[in-house]
């Protein structure tokens, strides 16, 4: 079974966001200083994400410009291009993604909260410092969210998808050489998935996990089909190259129609 | 029963994390760090007193594989509400080939479900999580409260050095 490789593997830990981020590296040489810079990198630079555009911070330059205090022409530039995407990703998924009028994660106000894109979007853009690693394959996890990337002469990750009722089993298995895994459910944080249009938690699906190239908008896809709820899945079936597995507030699994059988 | 097992996962996870980091940074760690105790290619060391065997025929012992010598890690005792829990976890090949926990609360009344239930339930799900020779888990958001819970951490600490 795990006779495939030999290749040497190293992982690193950080918590950032309030999520753990894991990059584990495979390859002949996982010390010296040109990994270790790239990985630093890659962690400083979500530090530096999570410094601009926390909801949890009243010192983030989301926060004051939330509160009036900053132009968006003046913050860091990080934040236009979020918001930019943040109305790319409403449009995209038919206003089932929308940072607008969520619930504040301290004082449960209304509030614009980003975090939701984000994420995926933040670990894809690090991601940058380890493509840079000529003949290496990582696989980068923030708080489950997954990206990975694996040479022809390495073997596939794999890639275990929580069961959603119980996180310490895993339901299934995906092998992926590059792309990204995103799953959104309740199982860790309970109701935390809100219906843009009730602006209430809903429950219409346990967990529902994307695939596919990027983790943007893997992570975006499965966060609105988490509020749609199993109806998403035809309209995950046309997004070219993702792929879902849903399972229904009753227990049903679902897929679209190209999931790949393992 | 589920929060026991997983209260009991996390402490495995803790008690691994706990010296992986301070094997990894060389730094003095907390003060409860667990001091580590490497010995040598031997299965983990079995239960002490009362506590129950697991089954053996549940075990993948590590193979005579060809570059992998099998690891026992040692956590220290870590005082939990229950009572005090010390965990040993084999790792061979960077996975994790069996966990034992020779020391568990004994003077609560939770011991008889612990011992029952918990126990083979925490090496089970361990081993099947192995068993199923993933490299990382995909799931809704964990937080950092929850890492040391999750699967994750346990495949991180694997390959922590």
């Amino acid at each position: 079974m795990s006779a495939t490789t030999a290749v040497p593997q190293r992982a690193w830990v950080d918590q950032i966001m309030g999520l753990p981020v894991s990059i584990h590296l495979r390859g002949d040489q996982l010390t010296g200083d040109d990994v270790e810079q790239r990985i630093a990198a890659v962690f400083a630079e979500l530090h530096h994400v999570d410094a601009v555009l926390s909801p949890y911070r009243d010192s983030s330059d989301l926060s004051a410009w939330e509160r009036g205090a900053l132009r968006l022409a003046d913050a860091d530039p990080l934040l236009a291009q979020v918001v930019a995407l943040c109305e790319q990703a409403r449009h995209r998924t038919g206003g089932w993604f929308d940072p607008r009028g969520l619930p504040d994660p301290r004082t449960g106000e209304p509030r614009y909260d980003p975090s939701g894109l984000v994420k995926g979007w933040a670990v894809e853009r690090a991601a940058r410092h380890l493509q840079a690693l000529d003949g290496y394959g990582w696989c980068l996890n923030a708080g489950g969210d997954v990206l990975v990337h694996a040479p022809a002469d390495q073997p596939a990750w794999r890639i275990g998808l929580e069961h959603p009722h119980d996180p310490a089993r895993i339901m299934r298995v995906v092998e992926r050489r590059t792309g990204a895994v995103a799953t959104s459910g309740s199982t860790h944080r309970g109701a935390h998935i809100i219906d843009p249009r009730t602006r209430k938690p809903t429950t219409a699906v346990r967990a529902v996990t994307v695939i596919g190239p990027t983790l943007l908008w893997a992570d975006v896809y499965a966060t609105a089909a988490a509020a749609q709820g199993p109806a998403a899945l035809p309209w995950l079936d046309h997004r070219a190259g993702y792929d879902a597995l849903l399972i229904t507030r009753s227990g049903l699994l679902r897929t679209t129609s190209r999931w790949p059988a393992t | 029963m589920r929060r026991i097992s997983l209260w009991l996962f996390s402490t495995v996870a803790a008690v691994v994390l706990l010296f992986s980091y301070r094997t990894s940074t060389s730094t003095p760690a907390q003060a409860t760090a667990a001091p580590i105790t490497i010995t040598g290619p031997t299965p983990a060391p079995t239960t002490t007193g009362a506590a129950p065997e697991p089954d053996p025929t549940t075990s993948t012992a590590p193979t005579t594989s060809t570059s992998g010598v099998a690891k026992t890690y040692t956590g220290s005792v870590a005082s939990t509400r229950w009572g005090n829990v010390q965990v040993t976890i084999t790792v061979a090949d960077g996975k994790i080939t069996d966990v034992a926990v020779p020391v568990y609360p004994t003077e609560n009344g939770r011991d008889q479900e612990i011992n029952a239930y918990a126990l083979p339930v925490l090496r089970q799900e361990t081993l099947a999580a192995q068993s199923a020779d993933i490299d990382t888990v995909s799931g809704a958001t964990v937080t950092s409260d929850g890492y040391l819970t999750s699967l994750q951490a346990a495949l991180d600490a694997a390959h922590l050095s």
